[in-house]
Order: structure tokens, then sequence, then C-alpha cells
């Protein structure tokens, strides 16, 4: 379970361009399920899920996992939550160019030193679930919108992570990849895991699975609904 | 620990992936830096090898020698001058020396002619260093014929060839005997080009030398450490201008590398927040590119040092001898013995490598403490 209590984020604090980009938002997220932030462009979801996610930390408030408080964690503790806790699917796919679609996969997986050909058969075995096995030799600059898509979803699950965390899933792609996308988050629910995305895309809100929708607005909390 | 090496295994598989997707960028900076190892790497290879040599000659030299000076320049030592040198305290044999130098047109070079009265040579039979062979393609039974002062060539029979573990000892040198040499340049009789002192104890050489300045007017002892002090001297300060030059050349190298480095590309700093974000620590991240520059400089270390090794042992040495060695123009072409010495590999080792990663790793280090949030936003 996460927990948020009066958490802001200010970017480029004390000078003209100051962004107050979230305000004071306090939200507890139970495991399980998908929750969806959704909300105008520039209302503050990317930046809420990076601090949940662990990659950034809040300018003011408190942010627990389970318990344990994220916000004041040195660096290195806060990569170790990062690495076993969170897989991300950024919004530009953020794959890595000049290699192969495999290595990607298997990437976030090598500080932690698994053996070779078990990683490899991890990573394989991920593609084949999302009907990309056959491109696991293929450069990233070759793939298709939706095929990246994929690949970075299985690079989000290699370390096995509890929580799913997907930002705008759906912007890139149309709406018969865009439901396929949906499917597949909604499996990962099925399996126990919590997934949140965030997102302007109607087709996101009526999917399966879904059962909490959080709507953001000029980095505050304006609506609040389970499904 | 079968994970840690496993780590380490994935990180350089990684970075070598990294370094052949900027092939043509990773290839040009091999290029420039191997370059400069070279570079630095000839002239030290080079340097201490003459040195080394140097060394070698100068220890056969005797404690003491003497030369006659009129009008403070070097003459003819009469022969009648031995006799009282034996004579001072301290002093246990004096031998008289024959020799001089010899231009030969045809190689421009010169050769340094020298009677070995302990050789026991026939009159007209000379030995030949090795390199001086080389140049006039001379073996053993050819004949040598050398100009005398009065115009007639004097035929001189190569009776062998000298072997020295060092050329530079041997490379010009010509022995002959006694005979051959007055024939050659009909020197008056009774006089010797200069004479050597053996002292019985080493640490006296200097009273001995006070003792000949005041028995004999006009003569000049030269103590060898003032040879060896006298050529180390002329030595570094020929390879401190070379040093000079390469320094320059280090400090664009410097530039070319902070360039590369402080400029870390867009890209690369999108790769850095991308590795981050997915669960790479900072140190990951740092011993990815330890591991990125170690391989380059190292490759290029190696790569520069071989080069220079084959070109000052085996390739001729045509890149920095005319300055190091001074006389090439007026001596003939000899071959170094190859030498290594470890101290100088490490120390060119932290003078090219060290600085390399370090000035690649602060920026990247700068990076990589980033919050990596950035990646989130293209
Ligand atoms: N690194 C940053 N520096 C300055 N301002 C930022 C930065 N990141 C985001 N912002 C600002 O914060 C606000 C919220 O952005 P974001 O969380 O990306 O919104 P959304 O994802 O809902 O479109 C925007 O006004 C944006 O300009
Ligand atoms: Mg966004």
């Amino acid at each position: 379970m996460i927990e948020l209590t009066e958490v802001s984020k200010v970017f480029n604090q004390g000078r003209p361009n100051e962004c107050r980009a979230l305000r004071g938002i306090s939200l507890r997220l139970e495991c399980g399920g998908i929750t969806v932030f959704k909300g105008p462009s520039g209302s503050g979801k990317t930046t809420l899920l990076t601090l949940v996610g662990c990659l950034a930390r809040p300018t003011a408030g408190r942010i627990t996992l389970d318990g344990q408080l994220l916000s004041n964690l040195p660096e290195r503790f806060l990569t170790e939550v990062r690495r076993h806790t969170f897989g991300f699917v950024f919004q530009q796919f953020n794959l890595i160019r000049g290699l192969t679609v495999l290595e990607n996969v298997m990437l976030p997986a090598y500080p932690l030193g698994r053996p070779h050909h078990q990683l490899r058969a991890a990573a394989q075995t991920l593609l084949d679930r999302f009907g990309i096995g056959g491109k696991a030799g293929s450069r990233i600059e070759w793939l298709s919108g939706g095929e990246a898509q994929r690949t970075a979803l299985a690079r989000a699950l290699i370390n096995d992570p509890a929580m799913v965390i997907a930002d705008e899933p759906t912007a890139n792609l149309d709406s018969a990849l865009s439901r396929e996308v949906l499917a597949l988050l909604g499996e990962l629910a099925l399996q126990g895991r919590t997934v949140l995305i965030s997102s302007h895309d109607p087709l996101v809100f009526a999917a399966d699975h879904v059962k909490r929708l959080i709507e953001l607005r000029d980095g505050q909390m304006v609506g609040d609904g389970s499904c | 620990m079968p994970a840690l090496l496993e780590r380490q295994k994935y990180l350089i598989d990684y970075t070598l992936a990294a370094l052949l997707r900027h092939k043509t960028r990773n290839l040009g900076l091999l290029l420039v830096y191997a370059l400069l190892v070279f570079l630095f790497s000839s002239v030290l290879l080079l340097s201490q090898s003459l040195r080394r040599e140097a060394a070698t000659l100068l220890q056969d030299t005797p404690e003491v020698m003497v030369q006659r000076l009129v009008a403070g320049r070097h003459d003819l030592l009469p022969a009648a001058w031995l006799e009282p040198l034996r004579r001072i305290r301290g002093v246990s044999a004096v031998q008289g020396r024959l020799w001089g130098y010899y231009y030969d047109p045809a190689v421009k070079a010169n050769y340094t002619l020298m009677v070995a009265p302990d050789r026991d040579l026939a009159a007209n039979d000379i030995l030949i260093g090795a390199a001086l062979a080389r140049i006039r393609q001379l073996s053993i039974g050819d004949i040598l014929s050398l100009p005398t002062t009065t115009g007639k060539p004097l035929p001189l029979k190569v009776a062998g060839i000298l072997d020295a573990a060092s050329e530079l000892l041997s490379a010009d040198l010509m022995l002959l005997s006694e005979t051959g040499y007055r024939t050659l340049f009909n020197p008056p009789p009774d006089t010797y080009t200069d004479a050597v002192l053996t002292v019985r104890n080493r640490r006296e050489a200097r009273t001995v030398a006070e003792k000949i300045a005041l028995a004999l007017p006009g003569s000049r002892p030269i103590l060898r450490t003032e040879i060896l002090r006298t050529y180390d001297a002329v030595f570094n300060w020929r390879e401190g201008i070379v040093f000079i030059t390469l320094g320059a050349v280090l400090l664009a190298f410097m530039i070319l590398a902070w360039d590369k480095a402080a400029g870390l590309s867009a890209e690369e700093k999108r790769e850095i927040g991308i590795l981050k974000a997915i669960g790479w620590e900072t140190g990951d991240i740092l011993r990815m590119k330890l591991w990125e520059g170690a391989l380059l400089s190292l490759t290029a270390f190696l790569a520069g040092y071989a080069l220079a090794y084959w070109q000052v042992f085996y390739g001729g040495t045509r890149l920095f001898a005319p300055v190091l060695k001074g006389w090439a123009m007026l001596y003939p072409d000899f071959r170094l013995t190859p030498a290594v010495d470890l101290l100088h590999v490490l120390a060119l080792l932290a003078v090219t490598v060290l600085p390399y990663i370090v000035a690649t790793l602060i920026p990247i280090w700068r990076a990589a403490t980033a919050d990596p949030d950035a990646v989130m936003r293209g």
C-alpha cells in the first residue's frame, strides 16, 4: 500500500520560472487492480507517477510504501526499492537504440547479476507471452509502435515488480493497439499486480479491471471515484 | 560471489555494445589516443634506451683521462708525459691512446678509428662495428680503402666484426693497429691522442687529477663523472624539448577528451536516465562507464605502446631519433637493444589512462546522480 500525505512538488523553486506541479496531494493507493490518473495535459499526472515510483523526491510531504517512509530514504535504498517494486512503461517507450529487443528487456536485471541463460529465458518467455517472441533479435529501431510498447512492458516486468507504472500508455497508439495494450495491463492486474496508469484517453477510463479513477487538475485532486 | 562476477560480465557486455553503437566516434577517439601514447612512449623508450646504452658505453671509460691543451685547444700528447704520469701517487697504470675520426662522404657518417693494442691486429687488419659493416656492406675478408694524408689509398682488410652487447658501443667503431693508424693519419712520432689512467682508489680520482694539473702544466685531466654529467645534461635538455612539444599534444588531447565527456550528448544523458529509471544504481552506471573508459584507453595504450616499441627497436626510429640522438647525421644508423622499464610503463599509463578516465567520469557522475524523472518527459 502506498500512502501520500500533503505531497507537493515545485520545480525551479525560487526562480522566476517556478512551477508548482503538485499541491498538497493526500492519497492512499491499495494494492491490486488498475488505478487511473486522469486529467488534462499539465495537470501533474506524470509528476505524481515519478514521485510514487521513486524517480524523484517530493518538495514537501511524505510518501510511504507499506509503512516505510520513502521520501527521506538515501538514493541507494531508493534505487533498491525502485528496482524491486516498480516496473515503468514510459510514454516515449524509452528503449535503448542499437540494442536488440531481447537485450532491452534484459537490461533492468543486469545489476542483479542473475545467471545469463536464466535471464535470457525469462526475457524470451515475456516476449513470447506478448506475442513478439519472433522479434527478440531485432533492433529497436525497426519496431512498430505497438511492438515497442510491448517490449517496454516486457522490460517493466523482467524484475517481477509488484507494481507497474504506465505513463500515457495509449498516447502513441491507434484504438486497436490501445485496446490490446490495455488488455495486457488488465492481465497484469489479474495476476495480482498493482497497475498505475496516467491518461487522458477515454478508452483507458473504460478499460476492464480499472477499479479507481483519480482526477487531477492544476496539481490538485479534483475527483476520486471507484469503478 | 558468482552474482558479482556475472554483474561485471553484464556491465562489460553492455559497454562493448555501447562502444560499438558509436563506432565512428569511438574509433576516432581510439586513434587519436593511440597516436598520443605512441608519441609519448616512442620518446620515452628511445631516450631511455639511449641513456642505457650510453651508460654501458661509459662504464668502460677509464677513471681519468688526460689531454694536452695548446692555446686552450686539444692537442697531441707527447709520449714523454707518460712517465711523469705513472709516477704520480695513486696511479696504477697509464696508457697512451691513438684515435681519431674519419668522415666517410659515401655514407655521410663519421667513424671512430681507434688503435687497439690488446687485439694483436696485423698492420692492415681492422675490426669494425656491426652498424658500419651494414652501412658499407662489408663482411669478413673484404677490403676497405681509406685515403691517407698523402692522398694514397690504404687498403684495410676486415678481420672481424665487433659484437657488443650494445650496438651504440661499437656502431661507428673501427679498431686498427698502430702501424695502420700512423700510416693513415701520419701524426708526429712519439705522440698520442690522449692518455688514460687507472687509479688505485676510485675516490682518489679527484686528488689525482689535481696532482696531474700541477705536475704537467698544459695538461687537462678529465674525470669520468664529468663526462657522465655533461652527457646527461645535454641529453636531459633534448628530452625536455621533446616533452614540452608533446605536452602541447597532450593538452590538445585532454581538451578533446574533456569536450567529449563534458558535452555528454543528449542521447547519452537520456540513456543514463533510462538506466537509472529501470533500476540501475548510480554506482552501476559509473562502473559501466569506468569499464568503457578502461577498455577504450587500455586498448589505445596497448596499441600505441606496441607500435612505439616496434618502431623504436625494429622500425628504424625515424621519428624522434634526429632530435634525441643529435649526432644522427654524423653517425651510422644503429639498432637499439630492446628494453622495457616497468616503472616507465606504469608512469605512462598513469599520465595517459588516468586523466582520461577521470575527465570522462566527472560529468557522467553528475548526470548519474541526478533524479531520473527527466526520462518520463521525452
Ligand atoms: N522538470 C521540470 N521543470 C519544470 N517544470 C516542469 C518539469 N516537469 C514538469 N513540469 C511542469 O509541471 C507541470 C505538470 O507536468 P506533468 O506532471 O508532466 O503533467 P501531465 O503529465 O499531467 O501532463 C507542468 O506545468 C509542467 O510544465
Ligand atoms: Mg505527462
